[in-house]
């Protein structure tokens, strides 16, 4: 004991002390957060769970019935897979009022994400969370997405989903950490300041094959470091500061004389 | 630093510090600079002490050495780490081979840069520059050789060889002009420009999947890109396409602005405008639902889809054009017409 007391004040202490504390937050949060439960036809009482869920949770703003009111969409109708979308994202419950909901880790686990979906659901016919193998990338064909992509998303999530800004502090998130599903259910609902893709305009078959092609670019960039993959900013940025400082440097050492 | 400019300014460049100094103080200047001469030439390390030379050759053997080892990495990584296809083999191959051809020609170049700095001759050299004029007697003569080619020629007199000269070497370089300047455009038909692909009644289709559209599966909310009907079949159809991209949505009619000349070009509040910008030319497609705003990814230029089209932000100066639309006979849309007015940035011809 005596030892330790003497090292305190070593000037890697705090460190230390700053990575024991990241270890025990990490670890007690590993085994406190709730593990995935299999996803179920749901039943009367999921139902009634998720009003609970509901009253508790999302009531405060969108209204006791999901009706909403001012600025704040009614959920009427929008359905499980926008449901899904928002609470399994983190999106929804809203932490504070910024230009967009922002993604965080989810405050709730799969199941309550469940009877969420289900109450909401119960309310009026919307869009339905889609089957593994509607999403499944495998299925897919990334050829026929990237076209689609590249004409219906790329402009504002970048080519290879990276995102992008848009006005007034709004921007296209990047997908890099989007699920199959989440990807799926965004095209449906349209959350958001996203359009819309409905099955008409992006059939299921179209919409895996976009889900396969974003499968796809989880392997990086053939060519090495992509900079961020958001195009001319990071890679004009690197060219002038890096390249061209490279270059100056190589230019003053070979005109420097020799000691 | 401002002693020394005092004291050996021309008269030009110390105009600045004269006009500063209070009046009455004289500046005498030399009739001529005296040639300062080179510096004193100062002996590197490496000419001094054999010992730091030897070891300056030692680090410059080394340089080459790192650039062998990169030429034969180079090799071993061409061998045991091929690019097989996968995206992270040829990242891997790209990244070994980069770096050892990197080790390669810059262990070269850095070695020879390095051998100039500290081993070789750094005594400074003066070469006096030699006039540049050739002899007057020279000058004469050459002058001289050419007026007896003139004259020779005759070509004072001959009046008809003098013009047929002169044609001839003025319609020469059209062999090299008219290729070039006319396969710099493709096309020089302005009117190009002032027609798209799109006819009474083509049908709007899905891009790039070429589908028919029904009304009523477009949406509030959503965004459909557009391209005409048949497009693949016209030649040239990438440059169609160019111009004849449309977006669409449908937009609430409680929010819908339409002005009164365009009231029956929309459909049940589907409204159609052209994707091309109406500043420089880049597809506008970056579409904020909630808003009603198409940006442009390019220069920021931002309309309002829910009404007109307006440029509400940014340096484009027009509306988009807006495409007339309807349906057909079996639900489909179709357009009413080609877009009233040329689509895309302005040009000179354009209201003509």
């Amino acid at each position: 004991m005596k030892a330790i007391a003497d090292r305190r004040h070593h000037r890697l202490a705090p460190v230390l002390l700053l990575l024991l504390a990241l270890l025990v937050t990490g670890a007690v949060y590993a085994a406190l957060s709730p593990s995935a439960t299999s996803a179920e036809a749901p039943s009367e009482s999921d139902i009634e769970a998720g009003a609970e869920l509901f009253r508790t949770n999302c009531a405060t703003c969108h209204g006791t019935e999901a009706e909403g009111r001012d600025s704040i969409p009614s959920l009427i109708g929008v359905g499980a897979a926008a449901v899904d979308f928002q609470v399994s994202t983190g999106r929804m419950p809203m932490q504070a009022t910024n230009p967009q909901a922002l993604a965080k880790p989810p405050q709730f686990d799969d199941e309550q994400i469940a009877q969420l979906a289900a109450y909401v659901a119960s309310l009026a016919p919307g869009p339905a969370i889609p089957s593994e193998s509607q999403v499944d990338p495998a299925l897919g064909d990334p050829s026929n997405g990237m076209s689609l992509f590249r004409t219906n998303c790329a402009m504002c999530h970048g080519a290879v989903g990276k995102g992008g800004a848009l006005t007034d502090g709004k921007f296209a998130p990047s997908l890099d950490q989007t699920t199959p599903t989440q990807i799926y259910e965004a095209m449906i609902t349209g959350p958001s300041n996203m359009p819309v893709f409905n099955d008409a305009n992006l059939t299921p078959e179209e919409k895996r094959d976009v889900i396969a092609f974003l499968a796809e670019q989880k392997q990086g960039s053939p060519g090495g470091t992509d900079l961020g993959g958001v195009g001319p900013v990071s890679e004009g940025l690197w060219v002038w500061v890096v390249g061209m400082g490279l270059l100056i440097g190589c230019a003053v050492w070979i005109g420097a004389k020799a000691s | 630093m401002t002693e020394h400019s005092s004291e050996l300014s021309t008269p030009g460049a110390g105009a600045a510090p004269v006009a500063a100094r209070p009046a009455g103080s004289e500046v005498t200047l030399p009739e001529r600079f005296e040639n300062p001469g080179l510096a004193p030439h100062r002996d590197r390390v490496a000419d001094r002490d054999p010992a730091a030379a030897r070891g300056a050759a030692r680090r410059i053997a080394l340089l080459f050495g790192v650039s062998m080892l990169g030429s034969i990495g180079f090799v071993v990584a061409y061998v045991a780490a091929p690019s097989d296809g996968t995206v992270t083999g040829v990242r891997n191959s790209t990244l070994y081979l980069g770096i050892a051809l990197f080790l390669a020609m810059f262990g070269i170049g850095a070695a020879a840069v390095q051998w100039a700095r500290t081993l070789m001759s750094d005594r400074e050299i003066v070469e006096a520059r030699h006039p540049q004029r050739t002899s007057d007697a020279d000058r004469a003569a050459a002058i001289e050789v050419l007026r007896q080619g003139a004259a020779d020629s005759a070509i004072g007199r001959r009046g008809v060889l003098k013009g047929a000269l002169l044609s001839a070497l003025a319609l020469a370089p059209l062999t090299v002009a008219v290729p070039l300047v006319g396969e710099v455009g493709g096309t020089w038909n302005v009117n190009a420009f002032r027609h798209t692909l799109w006819k009474k009644g083509t049908r709007l289709t899905l891009d790039p999947s070429g589908r028919p559209i029904k009304a009523e599966d477009v949406v509030e909310g959503s965004i459909v890109h557009v391209i005409p009907d048949k497009l693949r079949d016209s030649e040239h159809w990438i440059e169609e396409k160019a111009k004849a991209v449309v977006l669409m949505t449908r937009i609430d009619p409680a929010v819908l602005k339409e002005a009164p000349d365009r009231a029956g070009w929309s459909y049940e509040g589907i409204v159609a405008y052209s994707k091309i910008c109406t500043h420089v030319g880049c597809p506008v497609a970056l579409y904020e639902a909630q808003t009603h705003h198409l940006l442009c990814p390019c220069h920021q230029s931002t309309f309002d889809i829910a009404d007109g089209a307006k440029v509400v932000f940014g340096p484009a100066n027009r509306a988009l054009p807006q495409l007339p639309i309807t349906v057909d006979d079996e639900g489909y849309l179709v357009a009413q017409s080609d877009f009233t007015e040329p689509i895309g940035p302005s040009y000179w011809e354009r209201l003509k």
